[in-house]
């Protein structure tokens, strides 16, 4: 199973596409590891600077809406997972992009707007940290001064693709 | 309670529900093309299980950057051919015979209704057309399909759309489609399968319903459908003669997989579309979409005519009525891209080449190319395109550049007077 937790990127816009995540001009890649510098490359948006101090520290990214929306390219989940960042918590996914992040064995977790809202809300007291219980459901943000736990739920499909490390290792034994 | 025709493929294909609300389905088709395939491949490698599930049931092509633009895709173009050739896949499309898989592979009749598709493309909504459940997913997905078979599904919904009526001159499907992801917004319809129905539907051609079923994803449709019938026994029946005594035999058959009349929906979408104009996007989302004459002064770089939405022979057709006897703007390129080599040769015999050669054109091979941004007409900073391709998204087609999606007939109006153009303002 994958390690999960760390401090937060925070993206806030709603329908961050996967052309954004990672140009299709890398896509000629087959080294997952190139995609890594390329990560959030052509990404506009206010505050968020490409090279900004949450390359390398960054694990878990919190977002809006529609999170990883347009095309099926698993290069999107791949260039988080070579940045180690393996979590994602958002408003909602597109459906390629949600079973691409569990089928490699990482979390993309649904929180109800208001949860979203207020997390952004602490976000603009400086630095936020995540860390995750999978077996008690819970995230436990911290930041200077605070701390918050927040309950979420998971498919079981989701957790058991999680738990063996991604839909390949399950498949290969079931079917 | 009545079922919808996704419903009843989803319990004629189910292998399982390892847990609640997850379906396993066996797959009839996986499909296959060099972007998404090598990885799944090398790690099938990886792991000691370089098998294929059933060579009959993969078709495979090299169609997003071909002929190879440089090592890099030189080598994932070779790693597909060493991979169809060792599993002696019978329908693997290299250069010469390749084509935009979404455009290709139904010219090919590989899709029947009532068929399961996958494929690691977010259009493969396209073939939905047809009557059948096919849904983009991610290498993984593509990788345990491979090998087994087999992929996993929530049940999704579905978004019943009717268009009704007539369109009017001037007005495509293509049109019909962004007016439908306005409507819907981009994630409209996330999770949920988009049925198309209504009179205006039923009209449609086979190469119609695809450009329909093609961008079902940008409203965040796992699929598009449309309901199997004498148009696409029609189509199918070079492929189909064999099994079926008669077209109304095959018909018959095909009215199985339809959804009953008391079939239940998420939800109900009713469009007229004889009230739909000619219309384009603005911005960087595919649901930010106007009538052309709302947006009079946008001036174009590039005119770029293909792709899985609008690459096929009807497109070429539309566009080249336009084109003929005029010339591009001073300082716009244009660029056609017939879909698939069939694509190509029908206009070729049918003149449709020369004509946009006479009017500055250039005609590049088949392959996705400038719609992603990979080759064959990418964009620079600041440049502009009439682009009937799918996706409007920042940095798309390049860096920097900007995209209105459009149907063909208003891109090649758009290219003889340099900026956005109603079609109907130029159509004799």
């Amino acid at each position: 199973m994958k390690t999960f937790g760390g401090p937060v990127l925070f993206l806030d816009r709603s329908d961050i596409n996967t052309d954004e995540i990672i140009p299709a001009k890398y896509l000629t890649e087959m080294d997952k590891e190139a995609l890594g510098p390329h990560l959030l490359e052509d990404l506009k948006l206010e505050g968020f600077s490409v090279n900004g101090s949450w390359r390398g520290s960054a694990r878990v990214v919190v977002t809006r809406a529609n999170f990883g929306c347009g095309s099926s390219r698993e290069h999107a989940p791949w260039a988080l997972e070579v940045n180690s960042i393996t979590c994602v918590i958002a408003e909602g996914y597109a459906r390629i992009f949600r079973q691409n992040m569990f089928n490699g064995g990482m979390l993309a977790v649904e929180l109800a707007k208001t949860a979203i809202d207020e997390l952004f809300a602490i976000a603009k007291n400086g630095a936020v940290s995540c860390s995750i219980d999978l077996d008690a459901k819970t995230f436990a943000f911290s930041w200077d001064g605070g701390s918050k736990a927040v309950p979420f739920t998971l498919a079981e499909f989701d957790e058991a693709l999680v738990r063996a490390g991604g839909w390949v290792e399950f498949a290969d034994v079931k079917y | 309670m009545g079922k919808t025709i996704t419903e009843k493929i989803f319990e004629a294909h189910l292998r399982d529900v390892p847990f609640a609300g997850t379906n396993v389905l066996s797959i009839d088709v996986v499909m296959c093309h060099e972007i998404t395939t090598p990885v799944a491949i090398v790690d099938l490698q990886r792991r000691g299980k370089d098998r294929v599930f059933d060579p009959l049931k993969i078709k495979a092509v090299i169609d997003h950057v071909t002929p190879a633009k440089d090592s890099q895709s030189a080598m994932q173009a070779k790693v597909m051919r060493a991979w169809a050739g060792r599993h002696r896949l019978p329908d693997f499309f290299d250069v010469g015979r390749n084509g935009v898989c979404h455009a290709l592979f139904p010219e090919k009749g590989f899709i029947r209704p009532g068929y399961t598709v996958i494929m690691g493309d977010s259009h493969t909504c396209t073939h939905g057309a047809f009557g059948a459940f096919a849904a983009g997913v991610g290498t993984t997905d593509l990788e345990v399909g491979i090998l087994k078979g087999v992929c996993a599904f929530r049940r999704p919904g579905s978004v019943r759309v009717n268009l009704n009526g007539n369109m009017r001159r001037g007005v495509y499907a293509k049109d019909a489609i962004l007016t439908v992801i306005n409507t819907l917004t981009v994630n409209g319809a996330t999770d949920q399968v988009i049925e198309f129905r209504g009179d205006a539907v039923d009209a449609m051609s086979m190469e119609e319903r695809m450009t329909l079923c093609n961008m079902a994803v940008e409203a965040g449709g796992t699929c598009g459908v449309c309901m199997p019938d004498a148009v696409t026994a029609g189509y199918l029946w070079p492929f189909i003669a064999g099994a079926y005594p008669s077209k109304k035999a095959a018909v018959d058959d095909f009215n199985k997989w339809h959804s009953d009349p008391d079939a239940v929906y998420a939800r109900t979408v009713d469009i007229e579309v004889s009230a739909m104009e000619p219309s384009a996007t603005f911005g960087y989302k595919p649901d930010q979409v106007r009538p052309v004459r709302e947006m009079p002064d946008i001036k174009i770089d590039q005119v770029y005519i293909g792709s899985c939405t609008n690459g096929r022979i009807s497109d070429l057709r539309a566009a080249a009525e336009i084109v003929k006897g005029t010339k591009l703007a001073s300082g716009v390129r244009g660029i056609v891209v017939p879909a698939t080599p069939l694509v190509y040769r029908q206009a070729m015999d049918e003149g449709l080449l020369a004509v946009f050669m006479e009017a500055g054109y250039c005609i590049a091979n088949p392959t996705c190319g400038a719609c992603l941004g990979m080759s064959t007409g990418v964009l620079a900073e600041g440049e502009v395109c009439a682009s009937t391709t799918n996706r409007n998204f920042n940095g798309r087609m390049g860096r920097g550049g900007m995209v209105h999606l459009m149907s063909p007939a208003t891109a090649a109006a758009s290219g003889i007077r340099g900026k956005l153009t109603d079609p109907r303002e130029v159509m004799r």
